[in-house]
């Protein structure tokens, strides 16, 4: 399977590929990794006109310690964030679930920034990204802003991203944690997630993401609320499927998929502490 | 576009359109075909090559996202008529049936052992989780890289 023809752009700094896009606007697809956007443009389900390569920008390719949050570059890599020692103690929720993305060849070559910004429901990382309460920042014509994950997620591979703006960093809260669990459930080891689910208990309160539940990454606000107000894993857990739209596919029906963000909350809350 | 990259140590030009995969670009052009194509979507790990030093499915990356950078193939192991010490530990440990996924096997084996030299059984199975065999040889295909890394661990002692 061959894409559709496209012209390629090769931006060297973050300017040029901001330039880039400005010039060619909608038409312009953002590459980085490509171990998202590339099988779905092989798939012809998506067929930019040009694609702006942004991934020989090792300028953000890092992952340091600013003070009172991780800051990660865009570019750094899966299998960066999986090896990292900063990370393996500051924030291990991530650490650990960039280590289950896909299988090693495609950790080695996919970003956080581009898991991030395809805002796949059925990606590990934005999960991760909501759970743990992190902000995205996007850097466009006018300089940059601040994102919070909560708020990026707008629809079916949409996020709060302008056309004309690219993502640069993701910034961690460095958090006092006390727990915290990813779970996975597919049924071959390289698979997307049927359903998954990343815990971080730390501060006094609980991040709940939900991997697959419905047409964007989200927050499991209902299990949230009734952690705060004292559940016990069970009880919350029983609440794992409100808010949600689940889809039917081949892998699950929506029923399944909801039976299974119950279990695997439930597993979740259990392995990050909360009895 | 222009393009040039290392292949196993030798600079190559060619001239491709910015949607050629890196896998076309190698077998169709360069005539390396020890590379293969199984599922082309990034499932099955027979285009396994090795992209600055780490596996890569190459059948999901641009030849013009290669442009300047070192790849190895399956072609790069052997130095002449000496197989790679994980080459002939599939011969030696029958790590192959038909052979089909047996170089992406080989070069993600080795990508596997560079980032960790020491696996257990089910690091080399995990390790390996992107990549397919038809023929379900699995358990030699394991039993060939714990060789591998035993023999080369013995080596270095
Ligand atoms: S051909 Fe590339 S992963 Fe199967
Ligand atoms: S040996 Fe036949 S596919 Fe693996």
């Amino acid at each position: 399977m061959i894409p559709a023809a496209f012209e390629y752009v090769r931006a060297d700094s973050v300017d040029a590929a901001l330039s880039a896009l400005t010039e060619y606007g909608d038409e312009a697809k953002l590459l980085a990794g490509g171990h998202s956007l590339l099988p779905l443009m092989k798939l012809r389900l998506a067929a930019p006109s040009v694609l702006v390569d942004v991934g020989r920008l090792d300028d953000l390719r890092y992952i340091n310690d600013a003070g009172d949050y991780i800051s990660i570059g865009a570019l750094t890599r899966h299998r960066d964030l999986e090896t990292s020692s900063l990370l393996a103690s500051a924030a291990p929720l991530l650490a650990h679930a960039a280590g289950h993305v896909g299988d090693p060849q495609v950790r080695h070559r996919g970003t956080i920034g581009g898991s991030l910004a395809h805002a796949d429901p059925a990606s590990d990382l934005p999960a991760v990204a909501l759970a743990m309460g992190a902000t995205i920042v996007a850097t466009g014509p006018n300089g940059t802003r601040e994102i919070a994950a909560s708020e990026f997620y707008t629809g079916f591979l949409e996020s709060a991203l302008a056309p004309d703006e690219l993502l640069t960093e993701i910034r961690i809260p460095k958090l006092d944690t006390q727990g915290w669990s990813f779970q996975k459930f597919n049924r071959r080891a390289q698979d997307w997630a049927i359903v998954g689910v990343a815990t971080v208990r730390a501060n006094g309160s609980t991040g709940v993401g939900l991997v697959n539940m419905g047409s964007t990454p989200l927050l499991a606000s209902a299990v949230m609320d009734a952690v705060k107000s004292g559940a016990n894993a069970a009880d919350a857990a029983a609440l794992a499927n409100e808010g949600t739209e689940a889809q039917s596919d081949i892998n699950a029906s929506s029923e399944y998929r909801e039976h299974l963000a119950r279990v695997l909350v439930r597993r979740s809350l259990e392995e990050s502490g909360l009895s | 576009m222009k393009i040039t990259v290392t292949v196993n140590g030798v600079e190559r030009s060619g001239d491709v359109e910015p949607r050629t995969l890196l896998v076309h670009f190698l077998r169709d052009e360069l005539d390396l075909t020890g590379t293969n194509i199984g599922c082309d979507t990034s499932s099955c790990g027979a285009c396994t090559i090795h992209v600055e030093g780490q596996s890569v499915k190459s059948c999901t990356m641009l030849a013009a996202q290669a442009d300047g950078l070192e790849l190895t193939t399956i072609e790069g192991l052997a130095n002449g008529d000496i197989l790679h010490p994980m080459q002939r530990c599939f011969q030696e440990n029958h790590g192959l049936q038909c052979g089909y996924c047996t170089p992406g096997m080989v070069m993600a084996a080795v990508s596997l052992l560079d980032e960790n030299p020491n696996p257990s059984e089910t690091d080399v199975r995990i390790g390996l989780e992107g990549n397919l065999c038809r023929c379900t040889g699995y358990h030699n295909i394991v039993k060939s890289v714990l060789a591998c890394a035993a023999e080369s661990n013995g080596a270095s002692k």
